[in-house]
């Protein structure tokens, strides 16, 4: 039984750390999501439905599931949450057609459901958080964490204005040299700089926010599935105890 | 009054259906011998994950919809709208993995105390079959959820069929049933997964059991207990009646299984992306290559092994020989003894160097090549084939132990 246990824990330690992958070559800030924090979740859900449901679908997930997960009653969600859905019932849908999203993002735009599960919720918390000034781009915006993206910094407000670049010169692979983001700083134009810092911590925590939704909305059962899966494995412990203790009675007479 | 009905009912099945017979055949006087140390929970646990593979897929077909233009929304809509539907997608795709954790386990084990030798060539030979029928099960179910990894997983498989001379291309079309991965293949991977490949793992499991019970279990010494009976009851003096003490020892081995299974499916059923890929939570989209498609972590030593030779057609075969090798295992073993506890060093050096090759092919498998991985990967391709291209010779010169005429066993 121990040699059984060591092999697999062993095992699940070495594929645990072997894994790897496909890196955008930009170092990820941690996301720190809470899931137990409901306050963080229910403004999650608010800055959700206020900033990115014009656009993003997230067809997966209905009104009143995350409602009911939330703490938040039909009521409220039909009065501060829901802009063009009817029923409570109903999915995150949108109104935009794919073509009018081709026409004014260049692309398609995507649908947020499961987007905590395939990009990871560091990689959500950093790209929010690393949008520049490029006036180049058709909406004045460009990004560290996903270069050239089609969407515009719809919270931009939040920060107190867009972030700024600034660039250094760096040598690249044809050995000319090119112009690189160094670091961005805040830019809150007018602002006193304690103000300034004030509104960056504000946004960081509305980020967070807002990616902790995004996490709980990527797989809602993982609001309950640790704590069952705690009283699931005590079960098994007390179980397996019990199986251990008939084993050994009825070996005690194989010599 | 009612222990005599039920007597009486036994008795009547009895004339008509062999139940107390088959009943003591595979269990109350089958005689395992008494000396299976943990490597042995792996046959049952096998056995445990495919029934659980079994009623989990049940409930999954009762909402999943094999059609490309919903699959993967439906995939979404068990995960939040069906009752415990989480809790069965997990325990689904969590028990493809372990059933090959197990299998892969259990196929060690046979390797390690040579139950593959005879008379139990047969009995090694069907459970390649199994394992055979387990690679296709798990191909042809992980393209269900139609997510890019999905898809693109079974677009750079199915390709490998292009290789073939002459008919590559026609056998390809009328394989996936369209001219990429499409509704129709969807469509005839549900049937296959759901009815015609459990079919024939049920049927292949099912002769697996007759054929171990007909020669009888091996043990970690190796030796047949068969050669030493009681001359008064003809029982094994080192067998044990499977049932009860078996039967009881493999609950114990279940509880813990069960234990490590939920530990993974409460908390980890991503496993850092071996188990559910993230790639795999973007919906399929013939239009857009993943950067890196990886097969899942159970056929990478072979997808390395595919990648570690530069014609594809080569690569290809070498792939195919690598699991055919497998099957004729029984005879390129020379050994007189059967358990590694009594063969020689050689034999023991082999294991490990075989071992390491596997696991390492099966990390190579899951990283983008470079030249110096796929330089690693062509040296432990080598290493993998010569485990059995010199088994014939070293089995043979080596020295072996005496084995022992008891089996070794302590409480």
């Amino acid at each position: 039984m121990k040699t059984l246990f060591r092999t697999v824990t062993l095992l699940s330690a070495f594929l645990i750390s072997g894994q790897t992958f496909a890196s955008s070559g930009v170092h990820l800030e941690k996301a720190h999501n809470n899931l137990s924090d409901q306050g963080s979740l229910q403004n999650g859900m608010k800055l959700f439905a206020n900033y990115c449901l014009s656009c993003h679908s997230a067809e997966y997930m209905r009104f009143n599931r995350a409602g009911k997960d939330l703490g938040i009653s039909d009521e409220q969600l039909k009065q501060n949450l829901m802009f063009t859905a009817e029923k409570v019932g109903e999915p995150m849908k949108v109104a935009m057609a794919k073509e009018d999203a081709k026409k004014w993002f260049g692309t398609a735009v995507p649908d947020l459901s499961v987007v905590a599960r395939s990009r990871g919720v560091d990689w959500l918390y950093t790209y929010m958080t690393t949008f520049y000034r490029d006036d180049k781009k058709p909406w004045g915006v460009n990004n560290l964490t996903f270069k050239d993206v089609g969407m515009p910094h719809v919270m931009a407000d939040f920060e107190g204005g867009v972030k700024e670049a600034v660039y250094k010169t760096e040598t690249g692979a044809d050995g000319k040299p090119h112009q690189v983001v160094d670091k961005l700083v805040p830019n809150c134009g007018a602002l006193p700089k304690a103000d300034c810092e004030k509104k960056a911590q504000e946004y960081d925590r509305n980020v967070r926010d807002l990616v902790n939704y995004l996490e709980y909305m990527g797989e809602p059962a993982k609001l309950v599935r640790y704590s069952l899966g705690v009283k699931v494995i005590l079960f098994l412990l007390f179980f397996t105890f019990i199986a251990y203790l008939l084993k050994k009675e009825y070996w005690r007479d194989v010599h | 009054m009612i222990t005599k009905m039920l007597v009486g009912l036994r008795d009547w099945v009895d004339v008509r259906f062999p139940m107390t017979e088959t009943w003591n055949y595979h269990l109350a006087k089958y005689y395992a011998p008494k000396n299976f140390n943990a490597w042995y929970y792996y046959g049952s646990l096998a056995l445990l994950v495919f029934v659980l593979q079994i009623f989990t897929g049940i409930f999954l077909t009762m909402n999943y919809k094999p059609d490309a233009g919903v699959a993967f929304a439906s995939v979404e809509y068990i995960m939040r709208d069906v009752e415990w539907g989480w809790l069965i997608r997990y325990m689904h795709s969590t028990g493809a993995s372990f059933f090959f954790i197990t299998v892969y386990l259990h196929m060690f084990r046979g390797l390690m105390y040579g139950s593959y030798k005879k008379p139990r060539e047969l009995l090694w030979v069907i459970g390649m079959f199994i394992y055979l029928a387990l690679m296709a099960e798990s191909f042809m179910g992980y393209l269900l959820p139609w997510g890019q990894m999905s898809y693109w997983g079974a677009q750079v498989i199915l390709s490998l069929f292009t290789a073939i001379p002459w008919i590559g291309d026609a056998l390809t079309l009328w394989v996936r049933g369209d001219y990429v991965i499409a509704d129709a293949t969807l469509n005839r991977f549900f049937a296959f997964h759901v009815i015609l490949i459990p079919f024939i793992l049920a049927a292949l499991v099912f002769v697996h059991l007759v054929a171990l019970h007909h020669v009888g279990s091996n043990n970690p010494d190796g030796i047949e207990i068969k050669k030493n009976k009681d001359p008064v009851t003809h029982i094994p003096v080192d067998g044990i009646p499977f049932h009860p003490y078996y039967t009881v020892k493999d609950i114990v081995g279940i509880g813990v299984f069960l234990m490590i299974f939920c530990a993974v499916i409460f908390f980890l059923p991503e496993f850092g992306g071996w188990f559910l890929e993230a790639d795999n939570f973007i919906p399929a989209d013939s239009m857009k290559t993943p950067e890196h498609i990886v097969p899942l972590w159970y056929f990478t030593p072979f997808y390395a092994m595919l990648r570690a030779v530069p014609n594809k057609l080569g690569g290809v075969i070498v792939m195919f020989a690598a699991i055919i090798v497998l099957f004729i295992l029984p005879w390129l073993d020379r050994s007189k003894v059967k358990s590694i506890r009594y063969k020689g060093t050689l034999s023991k050096v082999a294991l490990v160097i075989f071992s390491i090759s596997f696991v390492c092919l099966g990390y190579l498998g899951t990283q983008p090549p470079t030249p110096v991985l796929t330089a690693f990967s062509q040296l432990f391709t080598v290493l993998y084939f010569l485990f059995f291209g010199l088994m014939p010779w070293y089995t043979s010169i080596e020295e072996t132990k005496p084995e022992p005429t008891r089996v070794n066993f302590s409480h």
